[in-house]
């Protein structure tokens, strides 16, 4: 097992409270695997991307309870500088918006090369050398002048892949990428996922997708974590989530999904909104917006339950057999 | 929506030259004629500063007192002063102090001010809080009354002057400083900064200070202006440095006696303090603007 996340708590004190924008989550990624993390806006997702990362401004933010684990090592129990020595050599992590993920006033040479400075003890020129070969890696064309440019001469789609360089130029085993997709138009957006698909063969590495983009999670992921107000309501393989999905919130997001192959005068939509994070309900977060909902689910909060082998957290299968449902 | 646009800019534009911002922005400013002269001004004005002993035709120092409060003249171009000294010679002696005090008043208020600030700015809360209530503690004071109360503390002397000139402009450095940082930190690229295993300083110093330079070197310019004529005031008080060592500002305060006999005692001095503050403000001013890439035509 590669990354082990057990029972992470992360918690934000706002004005008026306490937020807990993650709140016991588990999950697991192996070598070479690419696991997604599915929820709406703040499900909690990016919050436990930058929990693993310990990139949680603090204050407001902490991380309260759990264990990350590593290869084996719990990387809250770090010290900064071992965390700094670990982040973008051995973890990295790519962004949202690669408009602003790049510094404006240096070459983008220069900052694929620092990395590879800080981390690999190399020089200016080898890094250099590195950053050129990394540029050719990720499929921008003559890399050689490229790597003099400034972020501002590139399109968005050419700075994601430059932000793929940098992440990818130490060799880590684990990518974390947060919406890597979301700003780019559809057609750079299956390139980049083609071209981090193409690079995790070819390197090894892990990833750890977080995204809200049903289409990408089908696309690339080996397995799913759909998070709900920050908690995990369902685990599974991709194939077990897309034909099969368990908990009645993630059927919900399926079913919003617009097919081109049936037709609909109306898009289907999860009725209400979710709850506010300073003020959960008392029973299951999703209950109000659940048509399946039972008295119970309004008084507890569902334990996540073991069934047909996959995880799920609702009070349907808590007594159910398997495949009675 | 923005995305589009952008790619849409790169797609007509081709592909841009490959140009380092600070040839841009030399290119830009050498289209300014103000800040141009600006900055002519101030070359001559170093050199003079450098080899000013070659150009001088008497001693800034030793006077004739027979020939005292002469009118221009050809053997004094710019007249003599109650001692009977060579102003002419003396405004040389002064250049090379006035630019000094200038220069290295601001760097050190600079540096203090970039470091108060970016601490300040980056890591907020009561770092934030300690920080720019003393700033603030050091503004509620007029600047040069402050000075006065250094220098009653310090002692006398031109490198006292420039602590005390340094101590009472920090804040507008520190608060400069720590404007222009709150408005980057929260940027993406900080975040990747820090993802890719930088520490605090090297996010605050590499990534994120080369980012905010414009204003502050802008402001650092302008600064040599005002300790320049700091320096100056506090010479007319009699306060920094002294005699016989000639510098602008007590030269006018030392001429103030005279002013309606020989006016030319201060008038000479009063011009090159103006004309030295005039060239800092003017490349200041011309250096902003190419700084500001909204302003580039």
């Amino acid at each position: 097992m590669l990354l082990q996340v057990k029972n992470l708590k992360t918690q934000f004190k706002v004005k008026g409270g306490v937020v807990n924008a993650v709140d016991g989550v588990d999950f697991e990624i192996d070598r070479g695997e690419v696991v997604s993390i599915v929820g709406e806006s703040g499900s909690g997702k990016s919050v436990t991307s930058l929990s693993i990362m310990g990139l949680i401004p603090n204050p407001p933010g902490k991380v309260i309870d759990g264990e990350i684990l590593f290869k084996g090592e719990d990387l809250l129990k770090k010290t900064k500088k071992e965390l700094q020595n670990i982040r973008g050599n051995e973890i990295s992590m790519i962004f949202q918006e690669p408009m602003t993920s790049l510094n404006p006033v240096f070459t983008i040479g220069k900052q694929i090369s620092e990395a590879l400075i800080k981390h690999k003890n190399m020089s200016r020129e080898e890094a250099l050398k590195k950053s050129i070969e990394m540029l050719e890696l990720v499929g921008i064309p003559s890399p050689e002048k490229r790597v003099k440019d400034y972020p501002h001469q590139l399109s968005g789609g050419m700075r994601q892949r430059v932000m793929i360089a940098m992440a990818l130029a130490c060799g880590p085993e684990l990518l974390i990428a947060d919406e890597p997709t979301t700003a780019l138009d559809v057609t750079i957006q299956a390139q980049i996922l083609d071209l981090m698909l193409k690079l995790k063969d070819k390197l090894g590495t892990s990833i750890l997708l977080i995204t809200h983009d049903l289409g990408v999670v089908a696309e690339v992921s080996d397995r799913v974590v759909v998070m709900y107000c920050g908690k995990v309501v369902e685990k599974g393989t991709v194939m077990e989530i897309f034909e099969r999905p368990l908990h009645p919130y993630t059927e919900g997001l399926l079913l919003s999904i617009p097919r081109v192959d049936e037709k609909h005068d109306k898009l289907f939509m999860i009725p209400g909104v979710v709850p506010n994070p300073l003020n959960m309900p008392k029973g299951c977060a999703f209950a109000d917006r659940c048509h399946r909902c039972e008295e119970i689910c309004k008084k507890e909060v569902p334990p996540l339950v073991e069934y047909e082998g996959r995880q799920v957290r609702c009070f349907r299968y808590l007594n159910h057999k398997e495949g009675k449902v | 929506m923005e995305l589009n646009r952008e790619e849409n800019v790169m797609l007509e534009g081709g592909v841009e030259k490959t140009s380092s911002p600070w040839r841009n922005i030399w290119s830009e400013l050498v289209k300014n004629k103000a800040a141009m002269v600006g900055l002519s001004i101030i070359v001559i004005l170093i050199l003079i500063a450098l080899f000013g002993k070659y150009l001088m035709p008497y001693d800034p120092n030793t006077g004739v007192l027979a020939e005292s409060l002469q009118k221009p003249s050809s053997a004094h171009i710019f007249g003599t002063d109650e001692q009977g000294r060579d102003i002419f010679s003396r405004i040389i002696d002064g250049t090379k102090i006035s630019l000094r005090v200038g220069i290295t008043a601001v760097a050190i208020a600079l540096t203090a001010g970039i470091i108060f600030g970016s601490f300040a700015g980056y890591y907020g809360g009561k770092i934030d809080m300690y920080i720019m209530r003393l700033m603030d503690i050091i503004l509620a004071f007029p600047s040069l009354l402050l000075a006065i109360a250094f220098m009653s503390a310090l002692g006398k002397g031109i490198d006292k002057a420039i602590i005390a000139i340094s101590i009472v402009t920090i804040p507008e450095y520190a608060r400069i400083v720590r404007g222009s940082i709150l408005s980057v930190k929260e940027n993406e690229y900080v975040q990747a900064a820090k993802a890719i295993g930088n520490n605090d300083m090297g996010i605050i110093f590499k990534h994120i200070l080369p980012n905010v330079m414009s204003p502050i070197i802008v402001r650092a310019t302008l600064g040599i202006s005002t300790a320049i004529l700091e320096t100056s005031a506090l010479g007319f008080l009699g306060l920094g440095i002294q005699p016989p060592q000639a510098e602008w500002g007590s030269m006018l305060g030392a001429g103030r006696g005279y002013f309606y006999n020989a006016p030319h005692i201060v008038l000479f001095p009063g011009i090159a303090i103006t004309i030295t503050v005039l060239a800092f403000n003017l490349f200041g001013d011309g250096l902003r603007d190419a700084l500001d890439p909204k302003l580039r035509k």
